[in-house]
C-alpha cells in the first residue's frame, strides 16, 4: 500500500511539474519580483537600483495622475459592470424565449465577443469622429451640433465605457443562457397558471435562481474592468490629459514610454492587491460549490 | 379579447421590438465596417443605397501593410500556444483529478490564483524575464506566459473527474501505464472539452493585444492585432475606407469560422463558462 501511495506521489508531481515550472516562471516569480522591485529605486547605468523603502509608494500617493487614473478605473468599473450584466440578462431571456428569428439575434449579441478589441475600436473611432462620424450625423438630424466626443474630457470616458459594454454584454449573455437552460420549464408554467406577471416571475423566481451566475459574471466583469484597456491604444491613448487613462494603461506608459520600471512595479502592486481583494471577495461571497468544486 | 390579455400582447411586442433594436445596435459597427470597406472612400460617411461597390479598399489595405506576414505570425502563435496548453494542462489536470500527493490542495489553490493574476497584469516583470531569456521579439516570447493556463487545467480536471474509474481500472488490468491510460482513456473521452477549450483559447489569442504589443517590435513577429493597431494609427494617415477594409481582413478568418460554426462557438463558450 505504501509503495503504491508513494508511486502515486511521484506520478502526481511529475505530471504537474511542467505546468508548475511555467506557472512559477511567468506568474509567481514575476508577482514576487514586482513586489520586491516596488521597494527599490529605478537603476540606471551609472547608479544601480537601491533600496528606498516606501519611497515609491509615497511618490505614488503624491502623483496626481495616479489618483486620476484610479478614479477613472472606478468610474469605468461602475459604468460598465451593472449595465453589461443587466443587458446580458435581458439578451439571455430574449434569446431563450419565443423571440422570432432568435438565432439571428443571438448571433448579433455574441459577435462582438469574438472580434478583437483593437479591430472594433477602429470602427468605433469612426462613430465618435466629430461632425462626419455616425454619432454626430445622427444627432445632427435632431438638430444637435457636432461634438468632439473623444477630445472632450467630460465625454471621453463615457465613450470608452459604451464600447466595453458593447463588447462584454454578449459574452456574459452566454453564461446566463446556460443557466436559463437548466431552469425547469414547470416553474414558468406554474407562475403563469398562478397569474403572476412576467416581471413578478423574473423578480421573484428567475433572478434569485440566476444569482450564482450573476456572482460569477460579476467577478469576471470586475477583473475585466482592470484588464481591458486595448481600446485606449486606438481611441484615446489615455487622453485628453489622462481623462480616459486606466490603471493598466498607465502602468504600460510608465514602464514602456517613461521607462520607469520601479514606479511601474509600484503601480502593478496596486493592481495585484486590487485583484487579490476581488479574489478574497469571491471566496467569501461566491458559493464555492457552484463553480469550483 | 380581455384588456389584460391585450396589455400582455402589447408588452410582448414591445419586448420583441426592444430585442431587435438591441440586436441591430450590436451588429451596427460590423455593418458599418462592411459598408465603408466595400464602397469608394467618398461614400465612407455618406449612406446612399445605390453607391457603387468596390474592392479597391481591400487591395489598398493589403498592399499598404504586410497582412500576409501578420496572419502567418498569428497563426503560428495561436497554434503553438494551443499545442503547449493541451500538453501542459492535460498532464496537470490528470495529476489533480486522479493522483494523491502531498501538497495537492495547495498546488491547486496556487494554480487557481492564475485565474486572477493573468499575464496581462505582469507585463512589466515578464518583459524583464523575456529579455533575460533573449526572447524579446520572438513568437515564443509572446506565447510562453500563456502556456500553463489555470483555466485549461481547471476545465480538464473537471472533465477527467467525471470519467468513471472503472474504465481506468480496466485499462490497468490490461497493463497500461498511467500515461497510456491518460492517452487512451481520458483524452478521447474529454474531446468535447478540448474542442470547447480550443475555441476559447484560439479566439482569445487571436484577439490578444497588450502583451504582444509589449514584447514584439518587428514585422516578423507581430501578430495581426498589433499590426492592425499600427496600420490604423492616425499618424499613419491611412483613410477610413482602407482602415475598415484592413480591419475586416484582420477579423475575417475568425468571423467566417464563427458564422459557419456558430452553434459550436456558443456552446463552447458556454461549456467553458459553466464548469
Amino acid at each position: 500500500m505504501s509503495r503504491r501511495l508513494s508511486q502515486s506521489h511521484i506520478y502526481g508531481w511529475l505530471l504537474l511539474m511542467p505546468a508548475v515550472i511555467f506557472l512559477i516562471a511567468f506568474t509567481y516569480y514575476p508577482t514576487v519580483a514586482t513586489l520586491a522591485k516596488s521597494f527599490f529605486s529605478q537603476g540606471t547605468a551609472l547608479k544601480p537600483a537601491e533600496f528606498v523603502g516606501l519611497e515609491n509608494f509615497q511618490y505614488m500617493l503624491e502623483d496626481d495622475i495616479f489618483w486620476k487614473v484610479a478614479r477613472n478605473n472606478v468610474v469605468y468599473a461602475i459604468g460598465t459592470i451593472p449595465i453589461s450584466i443587466a443587458l446580458a440578462i435581458l439578451m439571455a431571456v430574449w434569446v431563450n424565449g419565443r423571440l422570432p428569428l432568435k438565432s439571428l439575434a443571438r448571433m448579433s449579441y455574441f459577435t462582438p465577443t469574438i472580434l478583437p478589441m483593437i479591430a472594433v475600436a477602429n470602427i468605433w473611432l469612426f462613430f465618435y469622429t466629430p461632425d462626419i462620424g455616425l454619432l454626430d450625423q445622427v444627432s445632427a438630424k435632431f438638430g444637435f451640433a457636432g461634438h468632439n466626443w473623444l477630445g472632450d474630457p467630460d465625454t471621453v470616458l463615457g465613450c470608452i465605457i459604451v464600447i466595453t459594454i458593447w463588447k462584454e454584454a454578449g459574452f456574459f449573455m452566454i453564461f446566463y443562457l446556460a443557466a436559463l437552460q437548466t431552469l425547469p420549464p414547470e416553474l414558468e408554467e406554474a407562475a403563469r397558471i398562478e397569474g403572476a406577471s412576467r416581471w413578478y416571475y423574473f423578480r421573484r423566481v428567475m433572478f434569485p435562481l440566476l444569482m450564482p451566475t450573476t456572482l460569477f459574471v460579476l467577478i469576471n466583469a470586475m477583473i475585466n474592468s482592470f484588464k481591458l484597456v486595448d481600446q485606449l491604444f486606438i481611441l484615446t491613448k489615455g487622453g485628453p490629459d489622462n481623462a480616459s487613462s486606466l490603471l493598466l494603461y498607465y502602468i504600460y506608459e510608465v514602464a514602456f514610454s517613461f521607462l520607469d520600471q520601479a514606479y511601474a512595479s509600484t503601480l502593478t502592486v496596486v493592481l495585484l492587491v486590487t485583484l487579490a481583494l476581488i479574489a478574497i471577495g469571491q471566496f467569501v461571497f461566491l458559493d464555492k460549490k457552484v463553480h469550483y468544486q | 379579447m380581455r384588456p389584460a390579455n391585450q396589455h400582455q400582447k402589447f408588452v410582448v411586442h414591445l419586448e420583441t421590438a426592444a430585442a431587435w433594436l438591441l440586436a441591430f445596435l450590436w451588429i451596427l459597427p460590423l455593418i458599418y465596417a462592411f459598408w465603408s470597406a466595400f464602397h469608394p472612400p467618398e461614400y465612407a460617411t455618406k449612406f446612399e443605397l445605390f453607391a457603387p461597390l468596390s474592392l479597391e479598399n481591400f487591395r489598398e489595405a493589403w498592399s499598404q501593410a504586410p497582412f500576409a506576414r501578420y496572419f502567418l505570425n498569428t497563426f503560428i502563435l495561436v497554434t503553438t500556444i494551443l499545442i503547449a496548453q493541451f500538453i501542459l494542462c492535460t498532464l496537470a489536470a490528470y495529476a489533480f483529478a486522479r493522483f494523491e500527493f502531498p501538497g495537492k490542495s495547495i498546488a491547486f489553490a496556487l494554480v487557481l490564483m492564475q485565474l486572477m493574476i493573468m499575464p496581462e497584469v505582469l507585463i512589466v516583470e515578464n518583459y524583464v524575464t523575456m529579455s533575460k531569456l533573449n526572447l524579446v521579439d520572438t513568437i515564443t516570447g509572446i506565447g510562453l506566459p500563456y502556456m500553463a493556463s489555470a483555466f485549461g487545467i481547471f476545465l480538464l480536471r473537471q472533465t477527467f473527474k467525471t470519467i468513471p474509474k472503472d474504465l481506468e481500472d480496466a485499462a490497468k488490468v490490461e497493463g497500461c501505464s498511467p500515461l497510456q491510460i491518460l492517452w487512451k482513456v481520458y483524452v478521447p473521452l474529454a474531446r468535447p472539452t478540448y474542442v470547447a477549450y480550443g475555441l476559447v483559447s484560439v479566439s482569445y489569442h487571436w484577439n490578444n493585444f497588450l502583451w504582444p504589443l509589449v514584447i514584439t517590435n518587428s514585422v516578423n513577429t507581430r501578430p495581426m492585432t498589433v499590426g492592425l493597431a499600427i496600420f490604423g494609427a492616425p499618424e499613419s494617415g491611412v483613410d477610413w475606407s482602407i482602415i475598415t477594409a484592413g480591419t475586416l481582413l484582420a477579423v475575417a478568418p475568425l468571423l467566417v469560422a464563427f458564422l459557419l460554426f456558430q452553434r459550436q462557438f456558443v456552446q463552447s463558450f458556454m461549456h467553458a463558462g459553466i464548469k
